[in-house]
């Protein structure tokens, strides 16, 4: 789409949404990660409060972990300092829960809800109400190098196994040459190694809680999975994977030094963009492994605004979230950006579209990824709580941090992978104990 | 054989080239903060680094367009020269006092001043941030100001007390002596006599105040947002980020860098311990 | 009554006022530590706040992390003070004999304690030590040697690498300020009697920088007790516990599980064990400090 189309855009949008008022401007206080779709969005604030003349946008831009502490203290302190937050698909359920976040009903019309992936609004809704609008979404997938499987006569199937993983990674490892068989997280994390590690354990069989919240680390599938990753990411990995997290794993995949990779599909919009990737036309896509099951093998993310109880610009509020999620924006930043860069994984719409098809290689497999991501169905044992890659109750961030730094312990080869599940499996009990789960 | 003055002055020059080798590998990661500033992202993160390629401004022009720079400057200036005048204010009568008349209690009153230091912020952040949500202090500059003067008092009582013991009782005794009344006492006698032990106490809460990134970004949100949040606002995004990181980094140490050379000279003379004898 | 008397008691009224302020900061969050040390207290679960006893001490000594933790913070601590003290030592009497271009030196030399804590992390994560496009790799590389991996294989040596870094400038500063006032004449003279440049610095520059080495380790100690920043931007306590803490501990408990109570604890363990360090340390070489 070109530049001229903005224009008639932003127009249409002004003439949909203005209501001139003598008032002074409702000012909304947003509070967001530095990523660069929220990037994107800030700057968009002139054509927002041009349309909207009766709303002035503030924002608080924070990296990540700095971010969710400051919105957490804040929100449960009732604190009111700002009217939209930047949220995961974690902690939407449980802070809507709580009764700390505005419920998102009585959209307009055009907003069309139904729309949106069923799977993303279900992780972020807490009891059948929905308490956030999802901005983007990601699954995981597997990246890899066609041009070195083609040389090395490897065909990457749709889905592999982690054993078949293991086979090419072997085969492509040549790290003489500066190339490596396979990149994976391995920073210490619980949105780092351990949403990695989660959905691994996922197609090994493993689940973190069985049905009375009893920890499962001590079990077989837990050491397999474990033992298997160290293995793999210790044999044929970059030299410091252990603290690698996305962003380092993405400049190794970029800079040519990554056969395979398995992230976050958003990573798709990065590896295909010439600006910044050295192997642009030779990436190839495919589904997240699985092993004795494809169930929970695909992580299943979504950053959402959400607009907090203790607003005191509600109404403003879900006039600026409406529209930074809303297919107007899509088309806003197709016109102003290019279309592969619209927020992905939220809409169906998005992916109907063929002219995205067609700019977004990676888009065919996001749409098979996202689709194949259930929160409330992600293991093969069952399992007591929602959520793929996490376990969406309050005290998982804690529990996965600290099993996190014991994983990248035993990669880093600190300490033995039955050690590290010890420990892991001594800590959660700890945690669930002291959080009265049971006695 | 060399002369005693050829010898001296050959030693001069071979300590002056290690001094100065010294010096530069101590600087070097603020020289590379700030050449990694004008690359480009791709330069940037380019092996093996690069000492020479073609500079561009972009990074500091796109940190321009996104965020107003002066206005988190501002917001540390006004904060870090606030807490630290009314911080000096309280503190300087306290440090006279322990100094001056001392009582059996005082040693170990500063000791443990020193290591309530230890308390994690996090403990109490939850009661203070409710108690600035009620009196309307949160995302002000009068709320860090108040904040910062407390958790830097001890330390600046502990220095000024040390510099004060500095200072001969005899001549405070003399003053008094001479009628001096107690505000002449400190202000024409203690203050001159110690001016420099005192600049350096302002300058190190100065430090204190402009680095402190707990408080900073935990009771601010847009309008008293100092630089520290802008730092937190450019450090681990998606995607490279060096470059950008660089530039942003070098814009928020930048004055107070230059403050601190400029108030350099000062400080030297000021922090000389037993200078006074 | 003479004045003096009259301005003694004067001039305790007149900072009372201050000491007063400065016990009530320091008791209020004291007291209010110590009471949410005793209570469940986490900010996911409000409302839910009964006394639980000691049971918050009791999770926070038996945690996995509470013994490296202590090692970790000892040898922190330990190792940078020496490295500081030692190289600031050297160093500020290498640049104390005049030399061309000495005043740029100091600049240079104090300038990284400027930086703010978080930026110097980051610049030392990134720019410099990361293993495949940081500058000590092109060295490493450079010279033919395979580069070295810092926060996997020397997680500790790394950051205390950084801090020093941060820290050894204020050593300088201040013992470089001090040594300007030593007597130079008693200097000449114990030269004309023919004492070596190691006898010299043994017997009268050493003594000299009792007092400010005495300073140095005092303020260092307390900023180097409560290293977070550092820790939390670079090997976040890993891997395993190898970088670990006591003030990451409390903060990692605080910022991820949201649990005051856990992390008041903590604090207050910490305050006890700093209380201890700082008994020893007066010991050690407080009389210098606070004796005249």
């Amino acid at each position: 789409m070109s530049k001229k189309h903005i224009l008639p855009i932003v127009m249409a949008m002004g003439v949909a949404t203005t209501i001139p008022q003598a008032n002074a401007a409702t000012t909304v206080t947003i509070g967001t990660v530095n990523n660069g779709d929220m990037v994107r969005m800030q700057s968009f604030t002139a054509e927002f409060e041009k349309s909207h003349p009766d709303i002035k946008l503030e924002w608080v831009v924070l990296e990540e972990n700095v971010l969710r502490q400051r919105l957490t203290t804040d929100i449960a302190t009732k604190g009111g300092q700002f009217d939209v937050m930047t949220i995961g698909m974690y902690e939407a359920p449980i802070w809507g829960k709580q009764g700390w976040l505005t419920p998102m009903d009585n959209l307009p019309a055009d907003y069309d809800l139904e729309d949106i992936f069923p799977a993303v609004k279900g992780g972020l809704s807490a009891d059948g109400t929905l308490y956030a609008l999802p901005f983007y979404a990601e699954s995981s997938m597997t990246y890899y190098r066609k041009d070195l499987f083609e040389q090395a006569g490897l065909s990457m199937p749709e889905q592999p196994t982690w054993d078949e993983v293991k086979g090419f990674a072997q085969t492509l490892h040549k790290p003489d040459e500066g190339q490596y068989g396979i990149c994976l997280r391995g920073k210490a994390g619980w949105g780092e190694n351990m949403a990695l590690l989660t959905t691994m354990s996922n197609a090994f069989g493993a689940r973190w809680f069985d049905e009375n919240w009893k920890p499962e680390f001590n079990g077989a599938e837990w050491n397999n999975t474990v033992s298997f990753y160290v293995d793999l990411l210790g044999t044929y990995g970059p030299p410091g994977a252990s603290s690698n997290g996305f962003n380092e794993n993405l400049a190794l995949f970029n800079s040519g030094k990554c056969a395979m990779w398995m992230d976050a599909t958003v990573a798709g919009a990065f590896v295909t963009d010439k600006s910044q990737s050295n192997v642009a036309d030779n990436v190839g896509f495919a589904l997240a492994p699985k092993q004795v099951t494809t169930k929970g093998a695909g992580w299943l993310w979504s950053w959402a605004l959400a607009i907090p109880q203790s607003s005191d610009a509600k109404d403003a509020a879900k006039t600026f979230t409406t529209w930074a999620t809303s297919k107007e924006y899509s088309q806003l930043v197709a016109a102003t950006s290019g279309i592969e860069k619209v927020p992905p994984g939220t809409r169906a719409s998005t992916y109907a579209n063929p002219e995205y098809m067609a700019a977004a290689p990676f888009a065919a497999k996001t749409l098979e990824s996202m689709n194949k991501a259930d929160a409330n169905d992600s293991t093969l044992k069952p399992s007591p709580y929602v959520g793929v890659q996490f376990a969406a109750i309050p005290e998982f961030q804690s529990i996965a941090t600290q099993v996190g730094k014991l994983v990248s312990g035993a990669l880093a080869g600190s300490m033995t992978v039955d050690q590290a599940l010890k420990s892991a499996q001594n800590i959660t009990s700890r945690e669930m104990k002291r959080a009265r789960y049971y006695k | 054989m060399l002369s005693l003055k050829q010898r001296r002055r050959a030693q001069t020059v071979v300590l002056g080239t290690i001094a100065w080798l010294v010096a530069l590998i101590i600087f070097f990661p603020i020289f590379w903060m700030i050449l990694t500033s004008f690359k480009t992202e791709i330069d940037a993160f380019a092996t093996p680094p690069q000492l020479f390629f073609t500079p561009t401004l972009e990074n500091y022009t796109s940190i321009n367009e996104r965020s107003d720079y002066f206005h988190f400057a501002w917001n540390s200036v006004v904060v870090s020269f606030g807490s630290t005048i009314i911080g000096m204010l309280i503190a300087v009568p306290a440090a006279y006092s322990m100094a001056f008349f001392e009582t059996k209690r005082t040693k170990s009153t500063l000791l443990w001043m020193l290591s309530t230091k230890m308390l994690p912020p996090v403990g109490v952040l939850v009661p203070i941030y409710l108690l600035f949500k009620d009196t309307g202090m949160l995302d002000t500059k009068l709320g860090l100001v108040i904040i910062y003067t407390l958790i830097n008092l001890p330390i600046m009582v502990w220095m000024a007390y040390t510099y004060f013991k500095e200072i001969p009782k005899d001549i405070l005794e003399a003053a008094r002596m001479d009628g001096a009344t107690l505000f002449q006492e400190i202000w024409k006698v203690l203050l001159p006599m110690s001016k420099g032990g005192l600049a350096s106490t302002v300058l190190l809460s100065l430090i204190l105040c402009w680095n402190e990134a707990f408080w900073s970004l935990n009771l601010t949100a847009s309008q008293a947002a100092p630089l520290t949040a802008l730092i937190a606002s450019y450090s681990s995004p998606e995607g490279l980020f060096w470059a950008k990181l660089s530039a942003v980094s070098t814009l928020a140490c930048a004055p107070i860098l230059v403050f601190g050379w400029i108030s350099q000279k000062q400080l030297v003379r000021g922090l000389s311990f037993g200078a006074v004898k | 009554m003479g004045i003096a008397k009259q301005n003694a008691r004067m001039s305790r009224y007149m900072v009372s006022p201050s000491v007063l302020l400065l016990l009530l900061w320091m008791i209020v969050p004291l007291s209010m530590t110590i009471y949410f040390s005793l209570i469940r207290y986490n900010l996911l679960y409000p409302g839910e706040n009964e006394f639980i006893g000691l049971e918050n001490f009791e999770y926070f000594l038996t945690d996995e992390g509470f013994g490296p933790g202590m090692s970790n913070t000892l040898l922190l601590v330990g190792s940078v003070l020496l490295i500081t003290v030692v190289l600031g030592v050297l160093i500020s009497v290498l640049v104390n004999q005049a030399f061309w271009g000495q005043g740029i030196v100091r600049v240079l030399l104090i300038s990284p304690f400027f930086i703010m804590p978080t930026v110097n992390a980051l610049v030392w994560k990134n720019l410099l030590l990361d293993p495949v496009a940081g500058v000590f790799t092109a060295v490493w590389t450079f010279f033919g040697a395979q580069p070295i991996d810092w926060f996997t294989d020397y997680p500790l040596f790394s950051i205390i690498m950084i801090v020093s870094w941060q820290w050894l400038p204020f050593a300088i500063l201040l013992l470089m300020t001090a040594l300007q006032s030593l007597d130079q004449e008693q200097q000449e003279a114990a030269r004309l009697d023919g004492a070596g440049p190691i006898a010299l610095f043994r017997y009268l520059t050493l003594p000299h920088l009792a007092r400010p080495i005495a300073v140095v380790v005092m303020i260092e100690t307390i900023f180097l007790l409560s290293i977070f920043a550092e820790i939390f931007t670079t090997t976040g306590g890993g891997p395993g516990y190898e970088t670990t803490n006591l003030a990451y501990l409390i903060y990692s408990q605080a910022l991820l599980q949201f649990d005051v109570g856990l992390a008041s604890a903590g604090g207050l363990i910490a305050v006890i064990l700093a209380n201890v360090a700082a008994f020893f340390l007066v010991r050690l070489v407080g009389k210098s400090l606070t004796d005249k």
